[in-house]
């Protein structure tokens, strides 16, 4: 899977979840302060991220995503794994 | 021989003692805006020193049997789901069948904390199904303000009290008004929602959320497959009112129709542990958002971590 097709299915699940415009959501953007998604939100984006990229993204890795490439990052190399 | 199960009546007891946000403000450092938007509660009840698991328990159980229409004498079976009972001895159900003028049925409590109700249901459904009893009153009833820790401000926000009754009976013609429930836990996780030595709950909120977000929708296809019907039949979706978001996150990754019911009594009660669903139920019949014969899907989740779910005809 390419940084991409991740960023792309990302961009779907927070449309989703929080209601951010899937054309808002960059790489260079943080979760909280550029997307306003909160820890509830995050966690709903993380359990739907896991069950669409087929990758397990553990509690304490959560906090350490600031940014959305963060998580294309993590979720490229979990499912690379 | 085997009979065909229905639930024949519905009761409530809400507590007068109303609980506001901005009153919950004063108590420890919060907001109405923080404890809308994280949970969605904007009221809950508080039962006074007289009002105790037993006194509310009858209350609700007194309404279902009326709106039942059945003589008390031809319940054979009481069961009371709490998880706050202080004094786990003498346990509940066996007092308010007394209460109640039930002469000497079978009575017990059983606690699966938040889903006790929905397992309660399908233990009724199953006893009337196979001929033990003519009929069985469920009971959800807590008093969780004695069991809150008052100075932990991530929950004492959340909890109610109260109670909610269902009278389960024999179908007349053998249909099934109770249908086949799914049921199951996740013991591993069972530190996530627990109490401190001064008896009061603690929780971990953000893992409990995640679990439940995850799971519920699962468990929800799986009550649809069992029972034989799609999401686009159901009339109401009735979860545990544990927090809004969870109810709103699993509504919408079902894709349920808009016109679907969902039950949101967890605004105005908070979250009442093993009593949120049938206090949910009979906020929705008032509403008139439910109406006879509309099939609703319950589904309990929480402490054990555990859950129990079933498709149910509205009397």
């Amino acid at each position: 899977m390419t940084e991409n097709e991740i960023l792309a299915g990302l961009a779907e699940i927070i449309n989703e979840v929080a209601g951010v415009p899937a054309d808002q959501v960059a790489a260079d953007k943080t979760f909280t302060d550029d997307l306003d998604i909160d820890s509830l939100s995050m966690v709903e984006v993380v359990v739907q991220a896991e069950e669409r990229f087929g990758v397990k993204i553990p509690d304490e890795e959560v906090k350490n995503l600031k940014t959305v490439g963060d998580a294309v990052n993590f979720i490229k190399a979990g499912a690379a794994a | 021989m085997t009979y065909g199960t229905r639930i024949s009546g519905l009761g409530d007891y809400r507590p007068s003692t109303i609980i506001s946000n901005e009153d919950m403000a004063k108590l420890v450092e919060t907001s109405d805006e923080w404890i809308r938007t994280r949970v969605g509660i904007a009221n809950r009840r508080k039962a006074g020193a007289d009002e105790t698991v037993v006194t509310m328990a009858t209350a609700a159980g007194a309404k279902a049997i009326a709106d039942a229409g059945i003589d008390p004498t031809e319940i054979d079976l009481v069961l009371v789901a709490t998880c706050s009972l202080l004094a786990t001895m003498p346990h509940a159900a066996p007092r308010v069948a007394v209460a109640l003028g039930i002469p000497s049925p079978g009575a017990v409590d059983i606690n699966a904390a938040c889903a006790g109700f929905c397992y309660a249901l399908s233990f009724a459904a199953d006893a009337v199904r196979g001929g033990t009893a003519r009929n069985v009153l469920v009971i959800g009833a807590e008093k969780l303000t004695d069991i809150t820790n008052w100075e932990d401000r991530n929950t004492c926000i959340l909890f109610g009290d109260g109670a909610g009754a269902a009278l389960v009976s024999r179908s007349a013609d053998g249909s099934e008004g109770i249908g086949p429930v799914v049921m199951g836990s996740a013991g591993e996780l069972s530190e996530f929602i627990t109490m401190n030595d001064k008896l009061q709950m603690v929780m971990e909120g953000q893992s409990v959320y995640r679990w439940a977000t995850g799971v519920l929708p699962t468990v929800v296809r799986e009550i649809l497959d069992r029972t034989g019907i799609d999401a686009a039949n159901l009339d109401a979706l009735v979860l545990h009112q544990a927090n809004l978001r969870i109810i709103d996150s699993v509504a919408r990754s079902l894709h349920l129709p808009e016109s679907v019911a969902i039950g949101r009594d967890i605004v105005e009660s908070g979250n009442t542990s093993a009593a949120s669903i049938p206090l949910a139920l009979t906020t929705l019949r008032e509403t008139g958002e439910v109406t006879s014969g509309d099939r609703m899907l319950l589904l309990g989740f929480g402490g054990g971590l555990s859950y129990a779910g079933q498709v149910i005809t509205c009397p």
